[in-house]
Order: structure tokens, then C-alpha cells, then sequence
């Protein structure tokens, strides 16, 4: 039982086509939602049954959010699909642009009506040049099947639909930095409140989901929210993602149910490199808190059981390290990402993170002394909820939760 | 189309390209055009921006030059100085990292006697090191002339840098 939802093509011939798409019951929900002016409470209760949360890593329900948007407000709305896939990794994304583009256009225009929101923007990073060129495609079909476009089907409903990049930026992610992007500015992350809901693109209303999302919408609709929510092990989440990279045999993206045993997920990628055990796994993208390999015997990969291991379900990006991985040099470099990528807006994350930076590569040639060990800690745990974006909180959980669990490894480094 | 206006070092190819992105946009809204815009310019340019160019871009937008320089320096994937004719942008983020991404940066440096960072003496390639491509499960990865090479050794390495003319 994989690949149900938003890799519902990959096993179909022509998967990225629109004639495959349409042969599996694609565009029926828009169709049907048009054809019979559903109403959008209705889609919104449907979603919220469904139990689908944000896929692109905060997990908040879909549902609920979708409804923060006042259908009323006679005022341009938007909505934006978050393709800005970056979270080291994640590569899931990736890949329903490439082999499922349809999927995310029927989505967003499903989203469209429910919030009368008539212009949509899909933001990819600008390093998917392939993924870009087959959504410009898939755009281009829509249109000229009458999916997307002005008065879509006689139904007197717009929804204008665009391909939009990015210039190689971690913190465009975050979907405020996303919405500054779109309007041509820095990627800054902004205050909020007032939330994207109230003033989003060029101050309007906007709905930003992740790729993932807008693709799984379609699906729930056909099928119903209860088929959608029992494909989950727990028979209530449903569906996820997941990227299994770093020391696997056959490193996999693969769609299961949520809570499905992390043991299976490492079986599905071929178990460990060269036979070896593993000391520890990243469980959802770099960000996430680290997992060591004793919290790992019957983790299920759902958002309350790796929350209560103390990590998070995040992205989906699963990264198992061997026991021949050495988590200082891990740790550097994840360090070394987040000082790269912090776009320098608060000061506890642009010169903490630098500071971090050289403590650690101090403490990987040796020249360091305990205490450096422990100031680690200490500024990460000055970072950690003081800056406007999560960014801050990304890099501090790694910092924090590598030293808790592998602290020998970081004393056996100090110079004597 | 606009009229090109005086000291403006856009290329027709430029304009026509830039045109289209235009459309995708509110007509108060120019400044959602300069990101596109520049990868544009640097695309038809040799890989990199030069102060005219971006000067020009911001003319044609009716946008202060500031804007269009903030962005241009603020995101990584434009190029400020020239570059080789083929970029290699290889990943060291950690999957590819624990994938033998180090090794495969050396390999590519010893293959062309350049270190990462700069351009051959042939002007042929410049070597990059660029942090997670979104390939992870094809680690390690490289990208070269917009494709992506995954699950990369040295042989693949090899045969990829020898197809370059």
C-alpha cells in the first residue's frame, strides 16, 4: 500500500500527462465541486475530516486554515503553493512536480474557489530547472482543457494559475520570506502577526500550503475524507511522504501511511550501508531533533509519537546515520548550512549561527576546551525562540538534541 | 513591447523573455519581475550580471537600481563576477555528504586542476560547492547546465566532465 495519493501516477505509464491524469479521475473533484457549486464549508469540513495537515513541515491542519480566509471580503485574494523545497534532506516535493504536476494545478484551483481567491502563484526554487519545465507544461494543458483559466468550464469561476522561482535561498521556505520573494524583495521572514490570511501577497489574503497539500486535496475529495484518513497505520492521518537518504542500501521516497514503524520505512530502503547498525537518524529534515538509535525500536513515524520521542515529523526528510558516523563533523555541517542560509534579519541567528560555526570546527581540530562545549548549548538555547522565523529553532534543535545524545563524542574531541 | 530605452543593455532576446513574465503579474507589481529578470540577463549574459545589465533592468522596470542590486546580492544564485562557460554545482549538504560528496569535490578538482570556487584556466568550468539541491535520495549529486547528475562515482563523474565541450 504506497504510493496512493500524491504519487498516485509513478506506477502509470506517462505519469506527468494530463491524458493519465485524467484516466485515474483527475479533475472530477474541481469538476464536481463547479459543476454543483458545492459549498466551500463543505470542502473545508471534508478536509478537516480527512485529518490532513501541512505537509511542508509544521503540521498545521489544512482545514482550519483554509477556513481562516473570509470568503466575503470582496478584495483580491491569492493562493500559493510552496515549492521552495530546501529542507537538507527533503526531495519529495521534486518529485510530484516531476511526475504529478496535475495534481498540485487541481489543488490550488480547488483552493481557489473555496477562498474566491482568482490568481495563484506556484513559487519553485529556481535549482528545479526540470520539475519547473514540466509544471510550465502541465500549466499549459490545463489551460487549454479548460481546467484553469477564465470562467473555468461555464462555471463563471476564474482561477489564473503561474510558475514562479526563486534565486537559491533556505529562508524563502518560510512562507512569509516566500510571500517578500514573490513581491521582489529579500526573503525576509516577516512578523507575524498579522498573519498571510489577512495580509499576505502585496497585502491581500492568501492561503500558502506546501506542494504536498495542495496535491493530496484532489484525492480526498474523490475518494472521500475517511479513505483518505484510514490509509494512515493508525487509520486517522492518512498519507506522507517520506525521503529515506544518508547510509541506506536503497535510498527510497516513498508514500505510506502515517505511524508506519520506523523499522519498515528502513526495510523499504534496503536497511543500512554494508551491513552496518545505525547510530542515529534525522528523522524529519535537518532541523529536526536528532534520534538516537535506542529511541528508534517501535517509533511510528507520525507527527504525536515522534513529538513525544522529543523530535518532529517535519518534512518527511529521513537521514539514517551509521555507527561509523562521526556527529561532530554531522553537526558541523548542518551548522555551517543555517549560517549560510540565515538571511541575517535577527542578530541572535546571524552571529550565533557563525559563532556556533567556529566553535565546532574548533572542536573538530582538536583546539577545543570543555567549556566551548557548553557554550554551544548556551547559545543555541539563546537563539531558540528568539527570532521571527523558525530558522533560529532549526538550528538550535540539532545543536541541542546532538550534545544531549552524543556528548561523548563531542569531550572525546577536546584537547587534553 | 517597450521601446528600448537609451543606454540600455538589455538584448532584444532579453526583453522578449522578460516580457512574458510580465503577464504573471499585478501591472503595479514590477518589482516581482526583478528575480526572474536577472536569471534571465545572467542566462543570456555568459552566466554572470554586470552593473550595466542590472542598471538596465531596473530602467526598464522603472524600479530604483537598489532593488534590483539588494536582490541581486542577496540571493546565491546569481553570479557578480564572470564565470567559466559550465558551472558544476556540486552538493555537500548531509545526505550527499554522507554519500562521499567530499570525495567526489576533490575528484572533480584534481580532474580539472581547479579548486573549488574557481574557474579553469581554459575559462571551460567554474567548480561550486552549493548546499541541498532537493536530490537527497539520489546522493551525491551535481548539477551541470541545468541537469541533475544523481547517485554519482567517479566513473559517472568522468564521463559527465568529458562530454563537455
Amino acid at each position: 500500500m504506497t504510493n496512493k495519493v500524491c504519487l498516485r501516477t509513478l506506477s502509470l505509464s506517462k505519469p506527468r500527462s494530463l491524458d493519465t491524469y485524467l484516466s485515474i479521475g483527475g479533475y472530477s473533484s474541481l469538476i464536481n465541486i463547479l459543476s454543483n457549486r458545492i459549498p466551500p464549508s463543505e470542502i473545508i469540513q471534508q478536509i478537516k475530516n480527512s485529518g490532513l495537515r501541512g505537509r511542508g513541515g509544521a503540521g498545521f491542519p489544512t482545514g482550519t486554515k483554509w477556513g481562516f480566509i473570509s470568503r466575503d471580503f470582496c478584495t483580491q485574494k491569492y493562493v500559493v503553493c510552496n515549492s521552495d523545497e530546501g529542507e537538507p534532506g527533503t526531495c519529495k516535493d521534486r518529485e510530484i512536480l516531476r511526475n504529478n504536476p496535475h495534481q498540485i494545478i487541481e489543488g490550488m484551483a480547488i483552493a481557489g474557489y473555496v477562498m474566491s481567491a482568482t490568481i495563484g502563484y506556484n513559487y519553485v526554487r529556481a535549482e528545479y530547472y526540470e520539475p519547473i519545465d514540466i509544471f510550465e507544461a502541465a500549466l499549459l494543458e490545463a489551460q487549454e482543457a479548460g481546467f484553469i483559466g477564465k470562467n473555468i468550464r461555464n462555471s463563471g469561476i476564474d482561477f489564473e494559475l503561474y510558475c514562479s522561482i526563486g534565486a537559491g535561498s533556505y529562508v524563502c521556505g518560510e512562507e512569509t520570506a516566500l510571500l517578500n520573494s514573490l513581491e521582489g524583495k529579500k526573503g525576509f521572514p516577516r512578523l507575524k502577526p498579522p498573519f498571510p490570511a489577512t495580509n499576505g501577497l502585496y497585502g491581500c489574503p492568501t492561503n500558502v500550503n506546501n506542494t504536498e497539500t495542495y496535491a493530496s486535496v484532489p484525492v480526498i475529495l474523490q475518494y472521500g475524507s475517511d479513505w483518505f484518513s484510514k490509509l494512515g497505520y493508525d487509520k486517522k492521518s492518512g498519507t506522507k511522504i517520506f525521503c529515506i537518504s544518508g547510509h541506506v542500501n536503497k535510498p527510497i521516497i516513498v508514500e505510506v501511511g502515517l505511524g508506519i514503524p520506523f523499522q519498515n520505512l528502513l526495510a523499504m530502503a534496503g536497511g543500512v550501508k554494508e551491513g552496518f547498525n545505525v547510530k542515529a537518524v534525522i528523522p524529519g529534515g535537518s532541523s529536526s531533533k536528532i534520534l538516537s538509535s535506542s529511541d528508534l525500536k517501535d517509533l511510528k513515524m507520525n507527527y504525536e509519537d515522534l513529538s513525544l520521542a522529543g523530535s518532529m515529523l517535519g518534512s518527511g526528510g529521513v537521514v539514517v546515520l551509521s555507527e561509523r558516523t562521526c556527529m561532530v563533523k554531522i553537526l558541523t555541517r548542518i551548522v555551517s548550512f543555517y549560517h549560510e542560509e540565515s538571511c541575517g534579519q535577527c542578530t541572535p541567528c546571524r552571529e550565533g549561527t557563525g559563532w556556533m560555526l567556529k566553535i565546532l570546527n574548533k572542536i573538530l581540530e582538536n583546539k577545543a576546551k570543555k567549556s566551548d562545549v557548553d557554550n554551544l548549548v548556551r547559545i543555541a538555547c539563546n537563539i531558540e525562540g528568539n527570532t521571527i522565523c523558525a530558522l533560529g529553532e532549526a538550528v538550535a534543535w540539532p545543536v541541542q538534541s546532538y550534545i544531549e545524545k552524543f556528548k561523548n563524542e563531542f569531550y572525546a574531541k577536546i584537547k587534553s | 513591447m517597450k521601446q528600448i530605452i537609451s543606454n540600455c543593455y538589455l538584448t532584444r532576446k532579453m526583453i522578449a523573455e522578460i516580457s512574458l513574465w510580465e503577464k504573471k503579474y499585478p501591472r503595479n507589481q514590477k518589482a516581482s519581475i526583478v528575480i526572474p529578470g536577472l536569471h534571465i540577463i545572467q542566462q543570456n549574459n555568459n552566466g554572470y550580471l554586470t552593473m550595466e545589465l542590472m542598471k538596465s533592468l531596473a530602467n526598464y522596470l522603472g524600479l530604483p537600481f537598489t532593488i534590483v542590486y539588494e536582490l541581486a546580492t542577496f540571493y546565491s544564485m546569481y553570479n557578480l563576477e564572470p564565470v567559466g562557460k559550465n558551472i558544476i554545482n556540486i552538493c555537500t549538504n548531509i545526505s550527499c555528504l554522507l554519500n562521499g560528496a567530499d570525495d567526489i569535490v576533490k575528484f572533480v578538482e584534481k580532474k580539472l586542476s581547479t579548486p573549488v570556487g574557481e574557474t579553469s584556466k581554459d575559462g571551460k568550468f567554474t567548480i561550486k560547492t552549493v548546499e541541498c539541491q532537493g536530490a537527497c535520495c539520489g546522493a551525491p549529486m551535481l548539477e551541470l547546465n541545468r541537469v541533475f547528475y544523481e547517485k554519482l562515482d567517479f566513473d559517472k563523474v568522468e564521463k559527465i566532465l568529458d562530454g563537455i565541450k
